[in-house]
């Protein structure tokens, strides 16, 4: 017996948005697959396998249904965002270890879809880079500058077996990120100027390729706004974010804080403003809240990038706001029907 | 033109409203038996005043209003009496409740009907006649319509709407009606008017019923009555009290307040309708347009008794196999009727047949994701995905705080719900929840001062039996005159005194949160207790044993 609605929304469902998520993120991984190569493509594919199993099997515990919360789609999303925010030829037990904090403990922990308070993917990332920083920080390098690309059999080998092909050396395909470049370059002393000068990873505002990357996302997040599956809210003020507080360090010292314009063009950011910080489950859900947990990711970024010891700070930020949504929910709520009229 | 507003939120379903609005009303049938429920309305249910036996004629008084907020009842046709008691009513708790059924004797024979000169009438009379031939809200709140007239204790009304949304997909009741009975409803209105002192009458019809419009428009002319005939824009839930009179005045009627407080009053057309033939005619409300849609062969508006079975009423617009349900009301307000033979009512303002192909069972209910697109569809702007929160919670203050008794359960938010969770469920359980708490305190609180004066009648009682036997023993030893009666009442008084001063402080210091309350939702909350109190009556009911 029910009183709510007879009718539903045509076609509308959870799958149905989780759907859209990951086809707005096709452009991006697409970008990225042609400037750094086959291992993403088989870390994406690699984590959508461990996300399904883990979600089955936690699912199982905790004596739910397998086919409606496993078509649901969400898990996959997890993968797919955990797996675009580690390196692309990250070994599969890394993978291993962030889905199992991501899917395990994040998600079904916390009671599963729809309870957890903290972005899943985004705690795998955290645990990943706190306890194997030398792996978190071997990112593919862009195919533009890679001396020996790397064929699809060779990724495969090299993320689940650890083996280079004879006469590769490791050099040849990884490389830092430009955000950790510039960080390492400070810490030795040297001005950015030096330090662009001395790279060939930084490109027109960005990294080479990484830019391209963060373009895509960008175009796909706009989709996904456009679809009404994300607010604007949040995504435009954690870039606003982002371009305030490294613009305000960039204006007070340009020779040691890097451009707004290169923090907001790094892959990280993009992705963190339209598919992480946008996750509505972990995020605030009023137009005022979302506005402030925005600038807050943003901000915090900035400041973790900068002053703190991690080579980014997105996930971090993320997570930190995540903490503060019950209290900026409680205070930005808008006003109701007829509210300005007291009787 | 007058210039139209937008309210906040609302939705687009699709209409299906062409499948039933392209046939004329078809006439009344009588059944066999009527079925005739004592709650048909918002308020007290009416004290039945016929006996089992008694021969009745169509529209004869069978039952009278028990109270200001209640009307009487009337015999849908000529006919015998043949019991008054427990029957299935269109409810959604499925719990049957007190009905007068009639044996109908085919020959609809009326009884003595007294057309009212309303312009020479006291108010207060024409208002009680009003109540004496059962006219309710015929919009689906069935709210007295006598006390909605009474402008008294409330902010001067300005302006009078009627009410032709029926935004509700599907339903075309009063789409036909309009198109086909134009006068009455402008007559009733004239009235409403008058009773009202409204400086200001408007119209509001959705642009999706033109030939309604232009119906409406000729007959304005035709009467000479002034009036606004206003072609809202087709958005659910447009018929909203709230909703239409934002969009036809511009004004937001206060949070939880009604559109009296900002004086405009709202009635349906088929009210309107019902009161015309009341006044001007004598005729009480003892019959209604029913649409029947939906899964049936000819979907069609039928003029119908009140008290007809659905069942009959289905068979006569052509019931067809695989039928998995019927919803009385609209799909998106409407709800699942639990036995066929209930009968048609006050509030009955379509009959939906379901199958699957038009009414997919819903999907399985997934957790809440916050993705928040109940948020901009909300006509009251609140926090759907927070309620729901709270009520599941059971955090009823937190849910009041957010305003859950804004939410007129529409239902917009249901329909956008990508997880499909019934929210409108969970609101009006957390509505009745508080209601039922606050009930347990009013008792709690009763039971305490029953206790308190106990105890002090006690220690009074004491003190007055020693004052009389110390009394006593005086003129005994002195043969002194006993206390005279005035210091005996002087002392009651004193006694009276002080208990009126500390209940009035207790008063003062309960808090009350019922009290603000519209008084449809002080009855919906009696309806409420009344059907609470038959469950536990049915309770305590002995259990057959079992056998094997």
């Amino acid at each position: 017996m029910t009183a709510s609605a007879h009718i539903l929304k045509d076609s509308n469902s959870v799958t149905r948005v989780m759907l859209l998520v990951l086809a707005c993120l096709l452009p991006g991984i697409l970008t990225y697959a042609w400037h750094f190569g086959w291992g993403i493509v088989i870390n994406l594919a690699w984590a959508s396998i461990l996300a399904l199993a883990l979600e089955a099997f936690a699912l199982r515990l905790r004596g739910y249904p397998l086919k409606p919360f496993l078509s649901d789609g969400s898990a996959v999303v997890t993968a797919w965002l955990l797996a675009l925010s580690l390196p692309p030829l990250a070994p599969w037990w890394l993978m291993l270890v962030g889905m199992v904090f991501a899917i395990g403990v994040a998600k079904h922990l916390y009671g599963g879809l729809g309870q957890n308070i903290f972005n899943p993917a985004m705690v795998g990332f955290a645990v990943l880079i706190i306890s194997f920083p030398a792996q978190m920080t071997q990112w593919a390098a862009p195919l533009a500058l890679a001396a020996q690309p790397l064929s699809f059999g060779d990724s495969l080998a090299y993320i689940f077996g650890g083996g280079l092909p004879p006469g590769v050396a490791l050099d040849a395909v990884v490389s830092a990120t430009p955000l950790d470049t510039v960080r390492t370059g400070l810490l030795q002393q040297h001005t950015l100027g030096e330090i662009h000068a001395a790279s060939s990873i930084f490109g027109g505002i960005g990294g080479v390729g990484g830019e391209w990357v963060a373009a895509a996302y960008l175009a796909g997040g706009i989709a996904l706004w456009a679809f009404r599956i994300v607010p604007w809210q949040v995504p435009v003020a954690f870039l606003a974010g982002i371009w305030l507080t490294a613009g305000f360090l960039h204006w007070a010292d340009a020779g040691r804080y890097a451009a707004p314009w290169f923090q907001i063009a790094t892959p990280s950011a993009m992705l963190g403003a339209f598919f992480i910080a946008t996750d509505p489950v972990s995020g605030a859900t009023t137009p005022r809240g979302r506005i402030i947990f925005g600038l807050g990711a943003g901000f915090l970024t900035v400041i973790i990038r900068v002053f703190g010891g991690y080579p980014d700070g997105v996930a971090f930020a993320i997570l930190l706001m995540n903490l503060c949504v019950p209290l900026i929910d409680a205070y930005t709520q808008p006003p109701v029907f007829g509210a300005t009229r007291k009787k | 033109m007058m210039e139209l507003q937008r309210f906040p939120g609302g939705i687009h379903p699709e209409e299906h409203k062409q499948e039933s609005s392209s046939r004329p009303i078809h006439a009344a049938f009588v059944p066999k038996k009527l079925v005739v429920p004592m709650r048909q309305h918002i308020g007290q249910p009416s004290k039945p005043i016929v006996k089992v036996g008694d021969r009745v004629l169509k529209g004869q008084m069978i039952a009278e209003a028990d109270g200001y907020v209640s009307v009487a009842m009337h015999a849908p046709s000529s006919g015998i009496v043949t019991e008054i008691g427990l029957a299935a009513v269109p409810h959604p708790s499925g719990l049957p409740d007190l009905c007068i059924t009639l044996s109908t004797d085919g020959r609809d024979e009326w009884a003595a009907r007294t057309p009212i000169d309303w312009r020479n009438t006291d108010p207060a009379a024409l208002r009680g006649h009003v109540r004496e031939l059962g006219i309710a809200g015929l919009g689906g709140a069935v709210f007295p319509s006598s006390i909605k007239l009474d402008p008294a204790g409330g902010p001067p009304i300005h302006t009078l709407i009627l009410n032709g949304g029926e935004c509700e997909p599907w339903i075309t009741c009063d789409d036909r009606l309009m198109r086909e009975r134009a006068e009455d409803i402008l007559e009733g209105a004239r009235i409403m008017q008058h009773l009202l002192g409204a400086e200001k009458l408007i119209a509001g019809i959705e642009d999706n019923k033109p030939e309604a419009i232009a119906a409406m428009r000729a007959a304005a002319e035709r009467l000479g009555l002034a009036i606004e005939i206003a072609a809202m824009p087709t958005l659910y839930p447009g018929g909203g009290g709230k909703q239409i009179t934002k969009t036809l005045t511009g004004l937001d009627t206060p949070s939880g307040g009604r559109t009296t407080d900002v004086g405009v009053q709202v009635f349906n057309m088929g009210t309107s309708y019902a009161l015309a033939r009341a006044i001007l005619h004598g005729e009480p409300l003892i019959s209604r347009i029913v649409t029947v849609t939906g899964h049936v062969l000819q979907p069609q508006n039928f003029e119908v008794l009140i008290g007809t079975p659905i069942s009959e009423l289905l068979l006569h617009a052509g019931e067809r196999d695989g039928t998995t349900g019927v919803i009385m009301g609209g799909p998106m307000m409407g709800f699942d009727v639990p036995d066929m033979d209930v009968p048609v009512v006050k509030a009955t303002n379509c009959v939906l047949a379901k199958s699957k192909e038009l009414f997919p069972p819903k999907p399985r209910e997934l957790p809440c994701i916050r993705c928040t697109q109940c948020v901009p569809v909300c006509p009251a702007e609140l926090q759907p995905q927070q309620l729901y929160w709270f009520a599941r919670a059971r955090d009823l203050g937190r849910a009041q705080e957010y305003h859950l008794f804004d939410c007129i359960e529409c239902g917009c938010c249901s329909y956008v719900c990508p997880s499909h969770i019934p929210l409108v469920d969970y609101y009006r359980f957390a509505k009745s929840e508080i209601w039922a708490r606050e009930k347990e305190k009013r008792l709690s609180d009763i039971a305490r001062e029953r206790h308190e004066f106990r105890l002090f009648r006690q220690e009074r009682e004491k003190k007055e039996k020693a004052e009389r036997l110390a009394a006593k023993a005086q003129t005994k030893r002195a043969e002194a005159p006993a206390p005279g009666d005035a210091e005996q009442d002087a002392k009651k008084k004193l006694i009276r005194e002080a208990l009126a001063r500390a209940q009035a402080r207790k008063a003062a210091v309960t808090p009350k949160n019922t009290d603000n309350l519209p008084p449809e939702k002080q009855a919906e909350i009696a309806e409420i207790e009344a059907r609470r109190a038959k469950i536990v009556e049915i309770a305590k009911q002995p259990v057959e044993p079992e056998q094997h």
